[in-house]
C-alpha cells in the first residue's frame, strides 16, 4: 500500500503492508531512527512523535493514522538542536544513556505548546507515561521548569 | 561514536582514511604497535593509539569503554586532554577499536586487560594509563617543536593546545605541528613527576558538559538498533520459556506461508523468523506454536517457595563459601549476654534497561560484521569468533551507544544469537527482542534470603557478627557482603548457594543491593534493641576509619539528623561502600496508611570517590542510581512459577515513573586527593535500607523483604 504524510515539514510517500505501523516505519523505511522502541505496549514512551502537534505513542499506532497527517519527529523538533527544551536539556545535562530521551522531549514538547507556563504537577501528571531507567526524572523536571520560565 | 560514520556503516579505519591530520602511535613500553597501519593512512605520518590530531586542531581522543550513560567517555578524554594540555573545545570524542591490549584495563587498573565496562571501573581502572597516555602525546608535540625550533625540550610550556618558547616568545598550535611532527619509534614513560601538579588541572576535577548529550536530545546518537545495512532483513526469536528447554515448532508451514517471511532459523534455546520487515517478524513470533521439550532443572523452580530452602539450607552443619571471617565467632557469640536476629529476603529483579536487546549482524563465508551496544567489546569479538570457527581478527565489530548496561550488555547471547541467524541465511540480519523477550528471558540479579546475627556483650557493644547468604547465582551473591568498615571484634560472613537453573546476573551494584540492605536495616534494628541513635551507632561502629566516618557524618549534617522531622515523616540513614567508593544516605519518607504507599520526599546523600574526574556527571550517576534503587526497592520483582517468569511487561514489571521520584535528592561530593574510585553505582546499595529504616522509625514496624510493595505494607501496618 501507499501512504502519504508530511514528515517533519517534508511530504514523504511509503509503500507497506497494510499492517504496517508508525514506529517501525519511521525507524526502519524512513531511516528515522530518534524515535526509540521500548515495550510495544504504550507503557514507556520512548517512542512518542506528535500528530498534527498531539504526541502520541508510535508503537501502537498503524501506519494508516498517519495518513494525510503532520507527523513530527525529535529530528523535525528543530533543525539544530534549537528548540528551548533542547537547549535546555544540554544546558541541564538531563541524558544519561538517553535512549528515552526523544520521547521526553517530545512529550514535554507538546505540553509546552499547550500550556507555557506549567506547575510541576502538572508536568508530573504530563510527562508520567515516559520512563527512564536511568533516573533522569528531576533533571526532566527541572528543564521543563527552566524552559517554561523563559516562554 | 561518530555518529554520522557508523550510521553510513562505514569503519573508523575508514574515517582516518578520510581525515587529513595525524595520530599518535603512544604505546607503552614492551606493547607492540599494533592497530593501525601506516598504508591505511597515507596521508598522515603516524597514529596514536589514543589520539588523533589534525591540522585544523581537532583532537580525536579514543574511548576504550563503553558508553551506557554513565558519561565515561566523556571523563576519559578528559583525563587523557589534562594532560595532553589539549583545547577542550577542539575535543572529539570516539570510540577506541577492539583492541585489548591497547585499550583494555585489568582488574588492577594494569594495561592490556579487557575492554569489559563493568564494576564502575572505567575511571578508577584507566585513570594513571591515561594520564600517561596524555602525557606522552604532549611529549611528542614538544619533541617535535624544539627540533623544528632548535630549542630544549624543556624550555616549552603548553597550554590548551599551544606550545610557547617564553624565551624567544613563540608559539604554535598543537594543530600546525601536524605539518611537521615526526613519530618516534617510542616514547619514553613520563615520570609522575613530570605529570600535571593537580592544582593546575583544568579540567580533572572541574565542571565540563558531557560529550554525547547533545546527540542524545535531537536523536543523532547511534544505538544498534539504528543501524541500517543494505540488504538487511528483521529477526524475532521465540526463546524457551523455562531455562534449558527445547522448541518444536508445530505450525512451520503456516508461519513460511505469512507474506514477507523469509525463512525460520533452528536454535537450541528457540525458534527464529527471518522477515522483510520488522512489522511482519513480530507477527510471525507471535504466531508461532511450539511444544518445549526436556525436563530441565529450572522447572522445578518457584521462586516463593525457594526462601524455605534457604531457610532449610541455612541450618545445614556444612559452611558455604566464606566473604570474611575474623575472630572466633562460634567460640564468642554463644556467650553473648544478648543476641539479637532478623532475616531479610529479596526477589529477583531485572535490568530494564530502556532499550531491549539488539544486534546486527552480517557473516560471509570467512569475516562477519557486528553491530552492538555492548559492555563487552573484545570479550563479544572473542564469543563470536569462537562461535563461527574465525580467527578474531576477521571480526569487524561496530561499537554503537546503549540504551542502557545495568550488567544485562555484559552478556554476548543476543549477540550469538543475531550471527547465528545471519550465518543461516546468508544475509545481514536485525535482531530485535521485544520488551517481554528481554523481561522473560533475562539473566536477573539474584534472590536471596539473609540470615544475620549479632551478639552484644555484657558492655552494650556488637561483640559477635554473623551473616549468611543464601540465594542462586552464586558468585553474584557476595559482593557486598563484608562490613570492613565496622569494627567488630568476631564476625563470620558466608554464602550458601543453590542452582535453580535459571539465568542470574550482575545488576547493578549486583549483591551490595540486597546485602547492605540486610546489613544496613540490621544495624538499625540493633541500635532500636539497644535503645541507641542509629547514627551514632554507626559512629561508634566506624571509629577508626575516618574516611567511612566522614561521609556518615556529612549526610547527617546536610540532613541535620537530629532536627525534628516533620509531621508524619520519618528519617532513615545508612552506609555503604561500593568499587572503592563510600557513600551515605538519608532519606524522608511519609506513608499512605490507606493504600499502604510509601512517598520518599527527599533524600541526602554524600560520597567519597576519591579524585573525580567529572564532579558534575559523578553527582548525576549517583542520584541516577539512587533513583534506581529506589525503583528496585518499591517496585520490583520478578516470581517463577515452574521456571517460568510471571512477569512480562511494564505492567506487571511497573519500574519507577517520574510521580514517584524523590522530591529532592541533595548531594555533596567530599574532596579528596585519594585514588579515583567506582562512582556509577555507589548510590545503590543503601536505598533499602534507608527507606527500611525511616519506615521502622515512622510506624515501628519492619520491612525485612524487597520491594517493599503496596501489599506487604499495609500486611505489616495491619
Amino acid at each position: 500500500m501507499q501512504y502519504s504524510f508530511i514528515l517533519n515539514g517534508k511530504p514523504v510517500q511509503v509503500t507497506a503492508e497494510e499492517d504496517a505501523n508508525l514506529l517501525w516505519t519511521l525507524r526502519e523505511r524512513l531511516k528515522m531512527t530518534g524515535t526509540k522502541y521500548g515495550c510495544g505496549v504504550s507503557l514507556c514512551g520512548s517512542c512518542i512523535v506528535h500528530i498534527d502537534g498531539k504526541p502520541i505513542k508510535s508503537c501502537i499506532t498503524p501506519l494508516s493514522q498517519a495518513e494525510g497527517k503532520k507527523v513530527t519527529t525529535i529530528e523535525g523538533l528543530s533543525e539544530d538542536r534549537s528548540h528551548p527544551l533542547q537547549l535546555a536539556w544540554i544546558e541541564e545535562q538531563v541524558p544519561q544513556c538517553g535512549y528515552c530521551q526523544s520521547g521526553q522531549i517530545m512529550q514535554a514538547a507538546a505540553l509546552l505548546a499547550e500550556n507555557p507556563n506549567p506547575n510541576r504537577e502538572e508536568i508530573i501528571k504530563h510527562m508520567n507515561g515516559v520512563l527512564c531507567r536511568c533516573g533522569t526524572y528531576l533533571k526532566i523536571l527541572k528543564a521543563i521548569e527552566k524552559t517554561a520560565q523563559k516562554v | 561514536m561518530e555518529n554520522q560514520i557508523e550510521s553510513q556503516g562505514l569503519s573508523r579505519r575508514k574515517f582516518l582514511k578520510l581525515g587529513g591530520g595525524i595520530t599518535f602511535l603512544v604505546t607503552a613500553v614492551g606493547l607492540p604497535a599494533l592497530v593501525f597501519k601506516k598504508e591505511e593512512l597515507a596521508d598522515t605520518k603516524q597514529i596514536s593509539a589514543w589520539v588523533h590530531l589534525a591540522a585544523d586542531g581537532t583532537v580525536t581522543i579514543y574511548n576504550p569503554a563503553s558508553e551506557m550513560g554513565q558519561g565515561t567517555m566523556t571523563a576519559l578524554a578528559a583525563i587523557f586532554a589534562e594532560e595532553m594540555d589539549a583545547d577542550w573545545t577542539k575535543v572529539k570524542i570516539e570510540d577506541a577499536p577492539v583492541e585489548p591490549e591497547i585499550y583494555g584495563i585489568g582488574w588492577g587498573g594494569e594495561r592490556g586487560g579487557s575492554m569489559l565496562t563493568v564494576g564502575s571501573r572505567s575511571v578508577s581502572g584507566h585513570y594513571n594509563n591515561l594520564r600517561q597516555s596524555g602525557a606522552q602525546a604532549r611529549y611528542v608535540l614538544l619533541t617535535a617543536v624544539a627540533e623544528k625550533w632548535g630549542v630544549e625540550r624543556n624550555e616549552l610550556k603548553t597550554e590548551s593546545g599551544v606550545v610557547f618558547h617564553p624565551k624567544s616568545n613563540r608559539k604554535i598550535t598543537y594543530g600546525e605541528i601536524v605539518e611537521f611532527v615526526k613519530i618516534p619509534a617510542s616514547v619514553p614513560e613520563i615520570p609522575d613527576s613530570d605529570l600535571k601538579n593537580p592544582k593546575d588541572f583544568k579540567l580533572i576535577g572541574k565542571e565540563y558538559q558531557r560529550y554525547d548529550v547533545p546527540f542524545k536530545v535531537d536523536g543523532s546518537a547511534i544505538y544498534s538498533g539504528d543501524i541500517h545495512v543494505p540488504g538487511m532483513v528483521y529477526a524475532a526469536i521465540v526463546r524457551s520459556p523455562v531455562n534449558g528447554t527445547q522448541p518444536e515448532l508445530k505450525n512451520e508451514s503456516a508461519i513460511r506461508g505469512i507474506k514477507g517471511v523469509l525463512n525460520l532459523v533452528s536454535l537450541k534455546h528457540g525458534v527464529g523468523v527471518v522477515a522483510n520487515s520488522m512489522e511482519t517478524a513480530l507477527k510471525a513470533k507471535a504466531m508461532m506454536e511450539i511444544t518445549w521439550k526436556g525436563d530441565p532443572k529450572a522447572k522445578s523452580h518457584n521462586s516463593q517457595e525457594a526462601y524455605a530452602e534457604y531457610e532449610q539450607l541455612s541450618k545445614s552443619s556444612q559452611t558455604g563459601s566464606i566473604v570474611a571471617q575474623a575472630g572466633d565467632l562460634n567460640r564468642e557469640l554463644p556467650k553473648a549476654q544478648k543476641t539479637i536476629k532478623a532475616d531479610y529476603k529479596n526477589d529477583y529483579v531485572y535490568h530494564a534497561q530502556m532499550e531491549p536487546l539488539n544486534a546486527v549482524a552480517h557473516v560471509k563465508a570467512d569475516s562477519a560484521e557486528v553491530w552492538v551496544g555492548t559492555q563487552a567489546s573484545d570479550g563479544t569479538r572473542n564469543d563470536v569468533a569462537n562461535h563461527l570457527g574465525l580467527d578474531f581478527k576477521a571480526i569487524n565489530l561496530h561499537t554503537c551507544y546503549l540504551g542502557g548496561g545495568f550488567g544485562r550488555r555484559s552478556m554476548t547471547d543476543f549477540v550469538i544469537e543475531a550471527v547465528d541467524i545471519s550465518k543461516a541465511i546468508n544475509l545481514p540480519v536485525k535482531l530485535q527482542w521485544t520488551r517481554e523477550d528481554d523481561l522473560q528471558y533475562g539473566a536477573f540479579r539474584p534472590i536471596s534470603l539473609q540470615k544475620l546475627e549479632a551478639g552484644i556483650d555484657q558492655n552494650g557493644n556488637i561483640n559477635s557478627w554473623k551473616h549468611v547468604v543464601i540465594g542462586t547465582g552464586g558468585g553474584l551473591l557476595g559482593s557486598g557482603a563484608d562490613i570492613p568498615f565496622y569494627d567488630i571484634p568476631n564476625k563470620l560472613i558466608e554464602v550458601r548457594n543453590i542452582d535453580h537453573g535459571v539465568r542470574t546476573k550482575h545488576w547493578r551494584a549486583v549483591g551490595h543491593g540486597p546485602n547492605k540492605f540486610a546489613i544496613e536495616t540490621f544495624v538499625d534494628e540493633i541500635a532500636l534493641e539497644q535503645k541507641k541513635d542509629p547514627y551514632q551507632l554507626r559512629r561508634e561502629l566506624m571509629k577508626n576509619h575516618p574516611r567511612e566516618l566522614a561521609v556518615l557524618d556529612k549526610v547527617a549534617d546536610m540532613a541535620k539528623w537530629d532536627s525534628p522531622v516533620p509531621k508524619g515523616r520519618a528519617r532513615g540513614i545508612a552506609f555503604a561502600e561500593r568499587s572503592g567508593s563510600l557513600a551515605a544516605g538519608v532519606c524522608e519518607i511519609s506513608v499512605d496508611r490507606s493504600t499502604g504507599k510509601i512517598k520518599v520526599h527527599k533524600i541526602w546523600g554524600s560520597l567519597d570517590g576519591g579524585v573525580v574526574v567529572h564532579p558534575q556527571n559523578a553527582m548525576y550517576q549517583m542520584e541516577g542510581s539512587l533513583v534506581m534503587g529506589l525503583s528496585s526497592v518499591l517496585f520490583e520483582s520478578i516470581t517463577f512459577k515452574e521456571g517460568q517468569v510471571e512477569q512480562s511487561n511494564f505492567y506487571d514489571y511497573p519500574i519507577l515513573r517520574m510521580e514517584d521520584a524523590p522530591e529532592e535528592i541533595i548531594l555533596e561530593i567530599i574532596p579528596s586527593t585519594e585514588k579515583p574510585t567506582g562512582i556509577g553505582e555507589a548510590g545503590l546499595p543503601f536505598m533499602g535500607a534507608i527507606i527500611s529504616n525511616a519506615f521502622a522509625a515512622l510506624t515501628g514496624k519492619r520491612l525485612r523483604h524487597m520491594p517493599f510493595t503496596p501489599e506487604k505494607v499495609l500486611e505489616i501496618l495491619s
